[in-house]
């Protein structure tokens, strides 16, 4: 992973418990704020079950302590730290490093 | 090998029961069948009679139809009585001159009401009640009455008291007897009966033995009793008991009981081996059964006979549970104490009104009878005990005392019963059958009526199908609660009262006190709904926009692509020609697919985010509002087209469908809810299958609730005739704001309907009688929802901050490249993950 951060938007734009989806390249990238801690999470936002960029439509969860998205179209859900999906665990989805500089939300590509 | 001949005679209940029986056997194929029937029609619902008046129709009661007999073969006469009978050369003859020949012959002629002989009964307003022709000649002569008299306090003398009240006559009820429901109450419970049927403004005369019917002063006749006293009235109906249609059998050398009746044996044998008598015309062992049940057992018993198997009659339980004028009555087994050395336990209650009554064996170990009054709630588990013949508690009297410590009555739960204890009486499904099902996966009651039928004859068994579902559940170590996830310890309506009762508006503050945890997919969406429904506060405000759902969060309905359908408002499926141009042109101008829906709209597909605002607008500026097909919340209300253009219309159907809809618009619902309104009983728009179905008569409105298409179709049952219109809101209003009270999540009102103790008529009692004085208050937040109802496309394009998220790249202002469309048929589609790949395109283009 190079160390080239690109800025994608301010962070006051982003809703906590909420998902925005940001073009970095040529990928979607799906950015998630957690409620309460303030975490930033960066997933693909494509949803591998439907292949639609999507996944930053979908609803925040939590089980077990372990924080997820729940895809928008049939509702797997993907571990925002790592990518699992927690329906089914052979099939993980890009993740990505992500930071606020200078209030700015930036992801690493 | 020909067939065997077998010749039916009457056409009713039992005689239907064994037809249907026999052409459904294995053997059925054996048999040429033919049947006759003085009566006009085929086989109907003779028990569920009263309905006539309450809006059904010859064609709901019937039991079967004339091709259902001929797609099985089964030959049939109406109008034509059989009058001959020659066993020697075993041929029937009939009033008309038909001959049959039969190998078997089955007498399953009923019974006919027992006309006392008094001088003057034979006058044209003096009726009975047995037949439809009886009812159309109840109706009539109702007409020309205003004060009509039953003889007979039975039970059927009561459901005809309670026929000629709904016919709006001031009724009395005259019995020769010194009680109500003699054969069935004893002494305390036929008064308090009488008590209770009084109030209702039905007048009750026992005791009376009406000598002659004389012409009257104030009315039409004159009942003139042996005691001396007279009572004035219009028309008289009688329903002093039933006598055995045995004409026949007698006439030609049948063996007949003393009192009448046709001799059977436990095979339901006459004394000619070849002829068989079924139903209210046999009589075994010196008994005459005036129920359906035992006369479908013993058509059962014939047809196994008749197939060579070995079923034998031994006589029926006489047990009975109905509400009659709306007092609910039970009666089980020896309800008079006349075994002897009985003993009995009394629970009377004056101020509920409620008197119960346990006969138990002199070893205090075995239950004998009972009487109830006022409150059958313990029937259910009274009746198993009785006719298991299981070993009663150690007091029994804890049976029928309220309970009072929250702990279940009498510590007999349904736990205790054996497995072969009939839970359902009217579809025979024992205890063991529905635990099969349980195991079988079936874990809630609806699940559990649809597999097994229970609970869907009189319903009366609902409330122990959820006992044993919840003990069985428990022993097979399923966790029976109902929370809403793993967030909150709470089901969806007792996390609504939460939300009412301390007025939470936000999902933070009510997971920070009630839940733990983060929240997830399955609680956030809810609480979003519970409070809209309660606050009804802009669906995308910021402490709301995370929990809302994608298809709520964009004002849209997501697609498998990932894009958007714009469906807005068009209330009761009325639109203008301009209307109709506006979107024709939005949806040309953004390449939308269009397409009706099956509620009355047009539906416009594949709008991606940045695009919706700039439709909106265009939809907002022409008059449109939101549709909220995205929403579980109120859909449409579709209509006919009503009075207003139709020949056939009683009312202005369009007009009450946009005011149905205008009132319930965005209302957020546990599931979405439709509805529909028809001018006329032909039911153009389908209200029946709708959550609200509203009929026109030429009496108002009748109300139909909780029926849904879908996945389990179910038709709406009646719940109210002939409304006026504000009746027929406040009916409405009250039943959303229950059933968002509560349902559980996703529950559509079908499923929340068979799933409330009591079901329909416990969902009049709280909506038309207030049972649980909560009217207003339903009344009063139903209000609230539409006082602060407004479009939320309308208040999202007017908000820039709103709007900066529809966009599908925060950082970009292009679209979605990940989209690929096929044309068809002249419009765009999806394109197949095939057709993105480049393989095996049809013959269409990709589009951009």
């Amino acid at each position: 992973m190079s160390d080239s951060w690109i800025s994608v938007c301010d962070e006051s734009v982003l809703v906590p418990d909420t998902g925005i989806c940001a073009k970095v390249g040529e990928d979607h990238v799906a950015i998630f704020k957690v409620a309460g801690s303030g975490d930033l999470f960066a997933i693909s936002n494509i949803c591998p079950f439907g292949n639609a960029s999507v996944l930053s439509r979908g609803l925040i969860g939590e089980v077990d302590g372990q924080l997820y998205v729940a895809s928008p179209l049939l509702k797997q859900r993907f571990r925002l730290n790592d990518g699992v999906c927690l329906d089914d665990e052979s099939i993980t989805i890009a993740t990505y490093p992500v930071r606020v500089s200078d209030g700015q939300v930036e992801i690493a590509a | 090998m020909s067939k065997q001949k077998i010749v039916v005679v009457g056409n009713g209940m039992v005689g239907h029961k064994f037809i249907d029986t026999l052409v459904n056997d294995p053997q059925g194929e054996q048999f040429d069948i033919v049947t006759f029937s003085e009566e006009p029609r085929l086989a109907y619902d003779r028990v569920q009679l009263s309905a006539y008046f309450s809006g059904s129709t010859a064609d709901d009661l019937a039991m079967t139809t004339p091709q259902y007999y001929d797609e099985r073969g089964v030959r049939f006469l109406l109008n034509d009585k059989v009058t001959g009978i020659d066993k020697a050369a075993k041929t029937i003859t009939t009033e008309k001159g038909e001959v049959e020949s039969y190998d078997k012959l089955v007498l399953a002629t009923g019974s006919y009401p027992f006309v006392p002989p008094i001088p003057g009964n034979d006058q044209p307003h003096c009726l009975v009640y047995r037949t439809i022709e009886d009812l159309e000649a109840m109706t009539a002569s109702a007409k020309q009455s205003r004060v009509g008299v039953v003889v007979g306090g039975g039970l059927l003398g009561l459901e005809a008291a309670n026929a000629l009240k709904n016919l709006g006559l001031e009724v009395h009820v005259v019995e020769f007897a010194p009680r109500l429901m003699a054969v069935q109450l004893d002494e305390a419970g036929g008064s308090l009966l009488r008590t209770k049927i009084e109030e209702l403004g039905v007048q009750v005369h026992t005791g009376k033995a009406t000598q002659n019917i004389a012409d009257g002063e104030d009315c039409r006749y004159r009942m003139e009793f042996a005691d001396g006293t007279h009572l004035e009235t219009d028309m008289i109906l009688f329903s002093a008991g039933i006598r055995p249609q045995d004409e026949l059998a007698r006439q030609f050398d049948l063996t007949i009981g003393e009192r009448g009746g046709i001799v059977i044996n436990n095979e339901c044998q006459t004394s000619d081996p070849d002829i068989y008598a079924i139903g209210e015309c046999a009589l075994w062992n010196n008994r005459i059964f005036g129920l359906v049940a035992p006369g479908y057992s013993m058509a059962k018993v014939a047809v196994s006979h008749i197939t060579g198997g070995d079923d034998s009659f031994e006589g029926a339980d006489m047990s009975t549970k109905l509400k009659l004028l709306g007092v609910e009555v039970g009666s089980i087994g020896d309800a008079h104490g006349n075994t002897p050395g009985s003993i009995s336990y009394v629970y009377s209650n004056g101020a509920e009104q409620v008197y119960k009554r346990l006969i138990v064996s002199a070893d205090n170990k075995k239950l004998l009878g009972a009487v109830m009054v006022g409150d059958t709630s313990d029937y259910g588990t009274l009746l198993p005990i009785m006719l298991t013949g299981m070993d009663l508690p150690a007091n029994p009297e804890t049976l029928i005392l309220p309970v009072t410590d929250g702990e279940a009555g009498g510590g007999m739960g349904v736990e205790a019963l054996p497995d072969a204890a009939q839970i359902c009486s009217c579809l025979d499904v024992t205890k063991g059958d529905l635990i099969e099902s349980i195991q079988a996966g079936n874990h809630t009651v609806a699940d559990l009526k649809a597999c097994t039928g229970a609970g869907t004859g009189c319903g009366g068994c609902a409330a122990m199908v959820g006992q044993v579902l919840n003990c069985e559940l428990e022993k097979m170590g399923v966790e029976v609660n109902n929370n809403i996830c793993g967030h909150f310890d709470y089901s969806r309506q007792e996390l609504f009262d939460i939300i009412r009762s301390k007025k939470y508006t936000n999902f933070q503050d009510l997971l920070k006190d009630h839940g733990h945890g983060h929240g997830c997919e399955i609680c956030k969406p809810a609480v979003a709904s519970m409070l809209a429904t309660q606050w009804n506060e802009y669906v995308l405000k910021d402490e709301h926009l995370p929990l809302q759902d994608t298809n709520d969060v964009f004002l849209g309905n997501m697609q498998k692509d990932g894009t958007y359908s714009v469906v807005p408002r068009m209330a009761g499926g009325e639109v203008t020609p301009e209307g109709l141009i506006v979107i024709g042109e939005i949806a040309r101008d953004y390449n939308l697919y269009t397409k009706l829906t099956g509620g009355q709209r047009v539906d416009m597909f594949g709008a991606q985010l940045h695009e919706l605002p700039a439709i909106w607008k265009r939809l907002v500026d022409a008059g449109f509002e939101t549709g909220h097909a995205y929403g579980k919340s109120l859909r449409t209300v579709k209509s006919c087209v009503g009075s207003t253009w139709c020949r056939y219309g009683m009312l202005d159907s369009v007009s009450m469908a946009i005011l149905l809809e205008m009132r319930y618009k965005g209302m957020r619902t546990p599931h979405k809810v439709k509805m529909a309104v028809s001018g006329c009983t032909r039911e153009c728009a389908e209200a029946q299958s709708k959550d609200v179905g509203v009929i026109a008569t030429d009496k108002g409105w009748n109300l139909y609730l909780c029926g849904n298409g879908g996945m389990r179709p179910r038709h709406a049952d009646l719940f109210a005739t002939d409304l006026d219109d504000e009746t027929l809101i406040k009916y409405i209003d009250r039943f959303y704001m229950f059933y968002n009270h509560t349902a559980d999540r996703l529950q559509r009102t079908s499923v929340w309907m068979e799933n409330l103790e009591g079901g329909l008529d416990y969902l009049k009692d709280v909506i038309i009688n207030d049972k649980l004085g909560i009217c207003d208050s339903l009344e009063q937040d139903m209000l609230r929802v539409i006082d602060t109802y407004e479009c939320e496309w309308k208040k999202t394009i007017e908000s820039p901050e709103r709007l900066k998220r529809f966009a599908h790249f925060i950082n970009s202002e292009d679209g979605d490249n990940n989209l690929a469309y096929v044309e068809e048929r002249g419009q765009r589609r999806p394109a197949t993950e095939a057709e993105k790949r480049g393989q095996a395109i049809p013959a269409i283009e990709l589009v951009d």
